[in-house]
């Protein structure tokens, strides 16, 4: 057994990356003087909380949805009209969008589950133009192509969450809090049919499973962590606005997913790590940063399809070869 | 009434030019059931080449036909070299048509820069004809001749040709088509060919009154699938209707409630594809 396959490793690597993103604004303001990549953690944390929502569809229900970006929409877009237009506090504002998105997402589910395969991905794709329509026509509530903004972050007890580094933290609670509720979805009798439905709708139909209840309730709480995410977002941005909504962002949260590896817990949030980080640093470097998104794109699909941390894993093996037990396995078949 | 017939028919035109547009998706989707995110680079690719070749002095109809060339090829090396590796994987496909949009996109922008442009017609297709106390725009005239033409040569081909019924066995039964004998994927690559070159003739004829502009390609896509819902995969009967149906809705969507004139677009879709996903005129 190498060592990196003993028990104690895992919780212990996860126990080091708590401690080190509990640190980070600490180490990047003491090493790059600037709270830059904390605000790109932060972001990542909110795509994060929006990617691992989605991956419950496509990577435990096996639904790809194109239009995953519509909840975080909704969320922002509510948050912000409670704020501006009806003058609600931050928090029943908050609670109200996140139950708006997810009453859109019962709404949504209705419709979106009848489709399978390709035609699900365009019936989601179809919802999320809706969406992206509303908001960009219905002047007299979003205001149009100036979207919502003048959104300002609240006073948390004694701490300003104006501040980012503050912002990060509470950011980061949620995300853990999240993350927490969804590897027990995941990992409760709940989710483990869930991937049974995947595996074969007609056996568990056959089992006495109801399919589509499933199904419907995990496309829901999906679209309340989007809606989650949407709040996080409009207090981070401060503003929201159609462009938010189009095709591309919502490829982009396709492709943190299916770059970070579909099924797994954590895969997604690394994706989202990933894309935010590339987007903003080659961004950086030349301005011709989308054809550097459209290569990311057709790499994935060609080369790592099933994820960065399996092609990780490939190139691990390769680098510190077959593991002892792989060896001694392939000794006693004598090859 | 002046009102109604004229919208009517901005809006008639307007499908003409997404019939033109759509036919070619619907083909993609009908055949090969790829979503192809990439489809409305090409329109927009097409109508920067149009521009491109009359600017250095071809005339406007050869504009059209060396544009839509340039941009089939690119299809059948998209189609030959990329999505023919991921046959099956919908997702797969999705996601890498999205890289080329993005792709193509750039390279629109690196090389036509970001300002908008509009093709030069010919003179005999600009101004407009009189009918009593209503003026039609020549140009828009001519589209829905063009999408007249191209609809009738299209189904000439479908239904008359050994190449079309190749075609037609494809959308209907794949497994039996191969069981045939029809060369599948070679059928595969001459769809997405002919569909790449029907949006890039959409292109520079679109180019004359949309203009060309960077975003354009993701504006106009939506309305292709809308089309192709609406109708029902690779049939062009409702490609037709479709594309009347959502150029009318749009137009006078916008004009009648402006609030919620994408709302009136994309609900349709919705419905459709929840009750009868396979469209109006597709087959189960």
């Amino acid at each position: 057994m190498s060592v990196l396959e003993k028990r104690w490793v895992k919780p212990t690597l996860l126990f080091i990356v708590f401690l080190v993103f509990l640190a980070l604004p600490r180490i990047t303001l003491t090493f790059f003087g600037s709270t830059y990549l904390v605000e790109l953690f932060v972001q990542s944390m909110i795509y994060g909380i929006l990617a691992l929502s989605l991956n419950l569809l496509l990577g435990y229900m096996g639904f790809p949805s194109l239009g995953h970006g519509a909840y975080l929409g909704i969320g922002a877009y509510a948050t912000g009209i409670c704020i501006i237009k009806l003058h609600m506090g931050t928090l029943p504002a908050s609670i109200l969008a996140i139950l708006i998105a997810t009453f859109a997402a019962a709404l949504f589910g209705l419709f979106a589950l009848r489709a399978r395969g390709v035609y699900f991905l365009m019936i989601t794709l179809a919802l999320a133009m809706l969406v992206w329509g509303l908001a960009y026509r219905w002047v007299s509530l979003t205001a149009g192509d100036n979207g919502i903004s003048g959104i300002s972050r609240p006073q948390l007890g004694p701490w300003s969450l104006r501040e980012i580094t503050h912002y990060y933290y509470f950011v980061f609670g949620i995300f853990l809090l999240c993350l927490f509720i969804i590897s027990r979805i995941v990992h409760s009798p709940f989710g483990r049919s869930l991937v049974g439905i995947k595996e074969s709708e007609s056996r568990m139909r056959t089992l006495g499973y109801n399919v589509w209840l499933h199904q419907y309730v995990c496309f829901v709480i999906a679209g309340f962590f989007g809606g989650v995410s949407g709040v996080l977002f409009i207090f981070y941005n401060g503003f929201i606005s159609p462009p938010s909504l189009e095709v591309t962002p919502n490829m982009e949260i396709l492709l943190m997913v299916a770059l970070g590896g579909p099924g797994t817990i954590i895969g997604p949030f690394i994706g989202a790590i990933v894309i935010v980080f590339l987007k903003n640093f080659v961004s950086v470097y030349t301005e011709r940063w989308l054809i550097f998104l459209g290569s990311i794109y057709i790499l994935t699909i060609l080369y790592a399809p099933k994820g960065i941390l399996q092609a990780f894993d490939l190139a691990w093996k390769f680098l510190i070869g077959r593991s002892t037990a792989e060896k001694k396995q392939e000794k006693e078949y004598g090859k | 009434m002046d009102f109604w017939i004229t919208q009517a028919f901005n809006g008639i035109s307007y499908g003409a030019l997404l019939f033109l547009f759509a036919s070619g998706l619907s083909l993609i989707f009908g055949v090969m059931r790829i979503i192809n995110l990439a489809h409305g680079s090409y329109y927009l690719m097409a109508g920067y080449l149009g521009l491109t070749l009359m600017r250095i002095g071809s005339t406007y109809f050869l504009a059209i036909l060396g544009a839509a060339v340039i941009i089939a090829l690119v299809g059948i090396i998209m189609v030959r070299v990329f999505l023919r590796k991921l046959s099956g994987n919908d997702l797969g496909q999705v996601l890498i048509t999205m890289g080329f949009a993005l792709i193509f996109q750039d390279v629109a922008l690196l090389i036509w820069g970001g300002d908008p442009f509009t093709i030069n017609v010919p003179k005999a297709l600009s101004g407009s004809v009189e009918v009593g106390p209503l003026f039609f725009p020549k140009y828009r005239v001519f589209i829905v001749l063009m999408a007249v033409l191209i609809g009738l040569g299209l189904w000439l081909f479908q239904s008359k040709t050994r190449s079309g019924s190749m075609i037609r066995a494809a959308v209907d039964h794949e497994e039996m088509a191969r069981g045939m004998g029809i060369n599948v994927p070679l059928v595969y690559i001459g769809v997405y060919a002919l569909g790449a070159f029907l949006a890039a003739v959409a292109g520079v004829i679109g180019g004359g009154f949309l203009s060309i502009y960077p975003g354009l390609d993701f504006e106009i896509l939506p309305y292709a699938f809308v089309v192709v819902i609406l109708g029902g995969r690779g049939s062009l009967k409702g490609a037709v209707v479709g594309s009347l149906v959502v150029g009318l809705i749009d137009n006078f969507g916008k004009v009648l409630f402006p609030e919620l004139s994408y709302f009136t677009l994309f609900a349709p879709m919705v419905i459709i594809l929840a009750v009868r996903p396979v469209g109006l005129f597709g087959k189960a």
